[in-house]
């Protein structure tokens, strides 16, 4: 018998509206790139991770997730002047995770989504400085002190944003 | 098999997707030209994003110029009446400088140098970043349609911001200089000492390529070269926060003078003219030749047969005594810009290499760096300098005659 963490209730599985899927990654991508240029700080956080995490955990569809974040990531590296797939194949790999971790943890409560985004972070993070540097050349600085810390920020503002978003689910 | 199949339905599909990026990445890295493979991809999602920040900064404007020109209007007597004492007191600086700057032309028409002039800008708004730290790229409201193309200089009133790398229809994408793919030829004011312009991975800017035995001060500008072809000499870049030693080069931080992290208003330089610099009025060259013949050790005169009676012939020899030599510091703004070409925030015009600045005090050689080469061009008829045992000799004390 498969051990599993999950109760009936938390193996929900959740869909969402077009306007919706379409929209909030184009929104968290929009805010991305404006909000830095009054609060420069704002570019410790990245919205679209967030989201993608959010997504996966809800819809518990590994390929969904996936999908979800090769989409996001390819367009937010498309504003960054980079080579594009950086953040794709990294969001792609927090999508298909988070997704699978969905399935097997119960995704609504706020401290196990405040470690699963802690994790999935530093996840995203460790490739995309590994794909930047080994594939790309990218000469990139990796601090952990600032990575843990940006983890830890991005994991607080999660909490806040999947609880807002939790309004925009639809049982599947 | 087909179970098989259903089992990893979902790992071959992640598989897929990751070899599939990691080849466009490698078409990507392999093919850095700018017709690149990507840019359909790049322009869908600057035309998805671009639109909504243009119509958010607008009415940000909007809302704060009315705002400001109409509903908040406290102190403006006081500021107006503070603006008016500056404006006299700039007035009377101007005077100053314009004499200043026609004198250099002169001078620099003279020596035969060619400078770049901005002689075209476009003004821009910042409408969005990249929304990564690792990348230091900005998006600007103007694009191919307003006249920006690739390459072009970005300034703002405080200084260099970057350069136009991606153009789109209408918005363009900014490097920024302290971006760690950028360059930007660059010297320091005082010193004269080249370098090259970097941007590091934590968006700090390093003056690189100053060899480890020169000085550099801290608080000295830093402005930019013109040896990138892109920026005109002269612009202010920022000035020196921290050195560290290196092996072999020096580590020059640079504090930007830009605010690079709170841009909101930008120029685009979008034309720009390699010229002589024009001089004012139509006996100029016979003008400056006299000013240089006033100003650089002359040939002695042939001596005059003194008139019988005369009772104070000059003496053999006596050109202009060595305390009425000008000093060459007296040519160091040489290649001023015209005061119509003055721009806002355009830091006094930088000297040219061809003329070292040397002071008297600390007259020293510099040597010239070979990795940024100058804009400002000598033609063949440039005036070779005196050395500085020439153009400096020891002052004779007051109350000395010529011997």
């Amino acid at each position: 018998m498969a051990v599993s963490f999950t109760s009936q209730r938390e193996i929900e599985v959740h869909r969402f509206s077009l306007p919706v899927t379409v929209l909030v990654p184009l929104l968290a991508v929009f805010l991305q790139a404006f909000i830095p240029l009054r609060f420069p700080f704002f570019l410790h956080f990245d919205l679209p991770l967030l989201v993608v995490i959010f997504f996966a955990m809800a819809r518990r569809n590994p390929t969904a997730g996936l999908l979800t974040g090769a989409a996001i990531g390819l367009l937010q590296d498309s504003l960054t002047g980079h080579p594009i797939g950086l953040y794709g194949i990294a969001k792609t790999v927090v999508g298909y995770g988070a997704s699978s971790l969905g399935v097997k943890l119960d995704a609504e409560n706020a401290g196990t989504r405040l470690l699963i985004t802690v994790g999935f972070y530093i996840v995203h993070q460790v490739l995309y400085f590994t794909i930047a540097r080994g594939l790309v050349g990218l000469d990139l600085h990796w601090s952990w002190p600032h990575e843990l810390i940006a983890a830890g920020a991005n994991a607080v503002l999660g909490v806040f944003l999947f609880a807002a978003m939790d309004k925009l689910k639809q049982r599947a | 098999m087909e179970n098989l199949m259903g089992r990893y339905r979902n790992v071959s599909i992640l598989a897929a997707a990751i070899f599939l990026q990691i080849v466009g990445l490698a078409v990507q890295v392999k093919v850095k030209s700018e017709n690149e493979s990507s840019r359909l991809i790049r322009v869908w999602a600057v035309t998805a994003v671009t639109p909504l920040e243009k119509a958010i900064v607008r009415l940000q404007a909007g809302g704060h110029g009315i705002w400001r020109n109409y509903l908040y209007l406290r102190g403006v007597r006081q500021e107006n009446q503070a603006l008016q004492q500056q404006i006299q007191q700039l007035q009377l600086d101007q005077v100053r400088l314009k004499q200043d700057a026609e004198q250099a032309q002169r001078l620099q028409a003279l020596l035969g140098f060619k400078e770049q002039f901005i002689s075209h800008t476009t003004a821009a708004q910042v409408i969005g970043s990249s929304g990564s730290e690792q990348s230091r790229i900005v998006y600007l409201d103007k694009g191919s349609n307003q006249g920006i193309a690739t390459d072009m200089a970005v300034i703002s009133a405080d200084g260099v911001v970057g350069k136009i790398i991606r153009v789109f229809a209408n918005s363009s994408e900014v490097l920024l200089i302290n971006d760690q793919s950028s360059g930007v030829g660059a010297l320091l004011e005082q010193s004269r000492l080249q370098g090259i312009l970097k941007g590091k991975a934590s968006g700090e800017l390093i003056l690189d390529k100053i060899m480890s035995d020169e000085e550099v001060k801290l608080g000295e500008k830093v402005l930019t070269s013109g040896g990138d072809q892109i920026f005109p000499k002269g612009l202010p870049i920022g000035t020196v926060a921290r050195v560290a030693t290196g092996s072999q080069f020096l580590q020059v931080t640079l504090q930007p003078a830009a605010a690079l992290n709170h841009l909101e208003e930008v120029l685009v330089i979008t034309q720009k003219q390699d010229r002589e610099p024009a001089t004012a009025g139509g006996s100029t060259a016979a003008r400056a030749a006299d000013i240089l013949a006033q100003r650089l050790p002359s040939v002695p005169d042939k001596p005059e047969t003194p008139a019988p009676g005369s009772a104070s012939a000059p003496p053999q020899g006596s050109g202009p005594s060595p305390a009425q030599r000008p000093s060459l510091t007296q040519t160091q703004n040489a290649d001023s810009p015209a005061p119509k070409n003055l721009l806002p925030g355009a830091a006094p015009a930088a000297k040219s290499p061809a003329v070292p600045a040397q002071d008297p005090k600390t007259a020293k050689p510099v040597a010239v760096k070979p990795a940024v080469v100058p804009v400002s061009k000598p033609s063949t008829n440039t005036i070779e300098q005196p050395s500085p045992s020439q153009s400096q000799p020891p002052s004779p004390a007051p109350g000395d005659t010529p011997q």
